[in-house]
């Protein structure tokens, strides 16, 4: 894969631009071309949050995601909003118990599980986004397996060091899902 | 071999701020500078350096105007509205000859505008950063590799020439990571002394005197041609630019900053179509490279910029009246896609074919 | 310019000569002419800083910030090193010289205009800061380099070239009391208000200015001397006349006096006495005391 755009979109809270740069980090470890880029602004509680990552062999150009390969989505308004966006042939990961009315597009490959109450019942609570991470890995395998970890690891802060255990059971949860 | 990492636009500023020397950093609170100074306010204390929130824009620049007459390496930060305030004491620096960095990551207006990245304050930049006779050199990178790059040779080139530099990027830049291989950190300690700053004369000089103050007409002008010799030099040895499949071009794509990634993608999408494109990125906005765009051989300039024009007036001026120079921009914080600058190469390649 | 000072340097080595100095210009004061004029309270008051400086033995550290104003000129009058400031930002450029400097004397010379009008937020968010600089504030009631305007220390019904009718308290307010003003923050360890219309006056103003130079040495904080000064020619008078229209209309608005002194409070410097008043607040900690 030369050139994978993605937007990864929710209420801001649950996580996402936190998603982004996991898979962000993981092209770094792979030594690959990337852009993190996020949507900023008064809208980081409760409003819809969104950041576009591109990976990719070749000097990216525009760090802004028009026409997405992957739609990572965690609500309904930012699913109606980029659906139509995504590129023919595109793969979309959905939380299903938070985006519950899916749109009629058979040229894309669809993942719906539910991420937030899988997360809850593997007292993984506030963690559905990594577990999302984790399906897409698991749906496109945008890195080595070792990698991804290798990328939680750099990703999380030092103070918030005693969740890196748990973001990798996210991810785990999400492979297997 | 420094090993590469993720940092933010923002952040790199800061960090290769730090590394060339900088322990003064004099801010305010604006959104999409925001995470620069919030960096500067964690790191600062731990390299023994001074982070200093000012009441305003204004006192900002002027804490900037002492640190620099004091001999330090001295910086502050803002977004559009902001810079509009710091104009003054940018003004006073220039005429007082004092080097400092001033970064504009600069978001939609005029007035509050937007907090969306743009490009429209070009001609402050480059043409009236506050009252008087003056220039700066203006660097205006388009990735955050360049970012850190271009801060932290500023602070050299603003010592060299005793010149205030300004960084002009945009929101887009300043929000986005890429990986970045940060510069080498350096020993304020080690820098050069500086014989002209006020520091005290401890009795082994005259005493020194920073001032833009002429009383005497004619002393005025002597000064301004003075410095304007130093211009002159800037011009000569300062202009940076990076030109892409110029070579053998119809089309040539010039844009600087953020919207010359963006012109990069459509150039290259434009070559797989059979029209020749290529780019001109002018890296020194001031001194702008002219040279550059004269010997381009294109038959056809599309400037491309996020504003409603700016940019457009110094490619004409390079290439006057020998070729047209079209222009291609969305402004107040929108963002142009490389879809729309391909749709505008296309149609001005139908019309030169003609 | 240069003419002129190897003048008057040779007048004085002639005046030695077989005679006994009694009076003489201050080695922090440059031999040259002053751009100030007759009767006027500038040359009294730079001259007492100069003393001052030289009296400490501190002209080699002490980095002096001239506003804009009659005293702009002051670069060229004092022998330290000095940096001349855009209107009203003196105490920021001086906060930055003294951050990078911290073992050097840092002073700012400002005049009403600029220190209480243009100046005002620099002016108090230095002192709120509680910089450890020293402030010379010469308070006379207009703008004397423009020619006469209307100052924020204008008495109220004092005619001015932009208050022809009288300043009227009704549109233009009542002027501000800086000292009064500033006596509230947090971050300032003394605040004098002196004049120098008199001899013994003129000694408690040298009092005063030296006490704010040695403060700020001693590390007490921030220090600003007020003088209530006169401008006879703006005022429209001779210099006896001027200093008694400040006497009968000046003093009895700004009274002379010490407004804040942390130390005759008993405290040792500014920091440790904001900490004595905002100790009950569960969010100050005794980490805060005492300053540097």
């Amino acid at each position: 894969m030369s050139d994978t755009r993605m937007i990864l979109a929710g209420f801001g809270g649950q996580g996402v631009l936190f998603a982004g740069k996991v898979i962000a980090y993981a092209g770094l470890i792979e030594n690959k071309q990337l852009s993190w880029l996020p949507s900023y602004g008064p809208e980081m509680r409760g409003g819809t949050a969104n950041c576009s990552v591109t990976l990719s062999d070749e000097p990216i150009g525009s760090p802004l995601v028009t026409t997405p390969d992957v739609l990572v989505v965690m609500n309904q308004p930012s699913y109606d909003r980029f659906i139509n966006d995504v590129a023919p042939g595109g793969v979309v990961i959905v939380d299903s118990g938070l985006v519950q009315d899916l749109a009629d597009r058979e040229d894309v490959t669809t993942y719906a599980i539910p991420a937030t109450s899988l997360s809850e019942d593997a007292d993984l609570s506030g963690l559905a986004n990594i577990v999302l991470v984790g399906k897409l890995w698991d749906a496109i395998g945008f890195c080595d397996r070792e990698t991804l970890d290798a990328a939680i690891d750099k990703s999380v802060p030092a103070r918030k060091a005693a969740l890196v255990e748990k973001n990798k059971s996210a991810i785990e949860l999400g492979i297997a899902s | 071999m420094t090993e590469k990492v993720l940092m933010k636009g923002n952040e790199a500023m800061a960090e290769a701020a730090m590394r060339a020397g900088c322990r003064f950093f004099f801010g305010y609170p604006i959104t999409p500078q925001t995470e620069l100074a919030a960096y500067m306010a964690r790191q600062m204390p731990k390299r023994d350096g001074v982070y200093l929130q000012a009441e305003s824009e204004v006192a900002a620049i002027n804490m900037v105007y002492g640190a620099a007459a004091a001999g330090a390496r001295a910086m502050t930060s803002s977004s559009s509205p902001g810079i509009s305030l710091k104009t003054e004491g940018i003004s006073y620096m220039a005429g007082a000859d004092l080097p400092g960095v001033i970064i504009n990551v600069q978001r939609g207006g005029p007035g509050l505008g937007s907090i969306q990245p743009s490009q429209s304050d070009y001609f402050q930049a480059t043409r009236a950063m506050g009252h008087g006779d003056f220039y700066m050199p203006v660097y205006a990178p388009s990735t955050v590799q360049e970012m850190a790059d271009l801060v932290y040779e500023a602070f050299d080139v603003a010592d060299k020439y005793r010149t205030p530099v300004v960084i002009l990027a945009d929101g887009m830049l300043g929000q986005m990571m890429e990986p970045v291989i940060l510069p080498e950190a350096i020993d304020p300690a080690d820098l050069p002394e500086k014989d002209w700053a006020t520091n005290g004369h401890a009795g082994k000089r005259k005493h020194n005197v920073v001032n833009s103050l002429f009383l005497d007409a004619q002393a005025n002008e002597d000064k301004n041609i003075e410095r304007f010799k130093t211009y002159e030099m800037i011009k000569r040895d300062e202009q940076r630019v990076e030109t892409y499949r110029t070579e053998d071009a119809d089309i040539c794509i010039v844009a600087f900053g953020a919207c010359a990634r963006i012109a990069r993608s459509a150039v290259n999408e434009a070559r797989e179509q059979g029209i020749k494109a290529g780019l001109i990125r002018p890296i020194t906005l001031w001194p702008y490279p002219y040279r550059a765009i004269e010997q381009c051989p294109a038959k056809a300039f599309l400037t491309v910029e996020m504003n409603m024009g700016q940019m457009i007036e110094d490619v004409r001026l390079a290439v006057g009246n020998s070729v047209p120079v079209e222009f291609f921009g969305r402004t107040g914080g929108v963002i142009p896609t490389p879809d729309e600058v391909l749709a505008q190469l296309r149609a001005l390649n139908e019309k030169v074919g003609e | 310019m240069s003419d002129m000072t190897d003048t008057l340097v040779a007048d004085k080595a002639f005046e030695t000569d077989g005679m006994q100095v009694v009076f003489e210009r201050p080695d922090a004061l440059l031999p040259v002419v002053t751009n100030y004029c007759p009767g006027c309270s500038h040359g009294v008051v730079q001259r007492l800083v100069a003393e001052t400086i030289d009296e400490l033995g501190v002209e080699g550290t002490t980095v002096g910030v001239a506003p804009v104003g009659c005293s702009v000129m002051s670069y060229d009058f004092f022998g330290c090193d000095m940096i001349e400031a855009s209107h009203g930002r003196a105490p920021a450029v001086a906060t930055a010289v003294k951050r990078v400097l911290p073992d050097g004397v840092v002073f700012a010379y400002q005049g009403d205009g600029d220190l209480a009008s243009i100046g005002m937020a620099e002016t108090i968010h230095a002192a709120t800061r509680g910089e450890n600089i020293t402030v010379i504030f010469i308070n006379n009631a207009i703008y004397g380099m423009t020619g006469g305007q209307m100052a924020p220390t204008s008495l109220p019904t004092q005619v001015t070239q932009t208050s022809p009718y009288g300043r009227e308290p009704q549109t233009a307010g009542y002027p501000i009391r800086v000292c009064e003003l500033l006596s509230t923050l947090d971050g300032v360890a003394y605040l004098e208000r002196v004049t120098v219309d008199s001899p013994k006056n003129i000694r408690k103003a040298k009092k005063a200015i030296k006490r704010a130079f040695e403060n700020q040495i001693n590390g007490v904080g921030y220090s600003l001397v007020e003088v209530v000064a006169s401008c006879p020619t703006n005022w429209g008078m001779d210099a006896s006349e001027a200093y008694d229209w400040l006497r009968e209309n000046m003093l009895p608005y700004y009274p002379l006096g010490v407004y804040k002194d942390v130390v005759a409070e008993g405290f040792e410097n500014a920091a440790e006495a904001a900490f004595a008043r905002a100790k009950e607040c569960p969010m100050v900690n005794s980490q805060m005391k005492g300053g540097e």
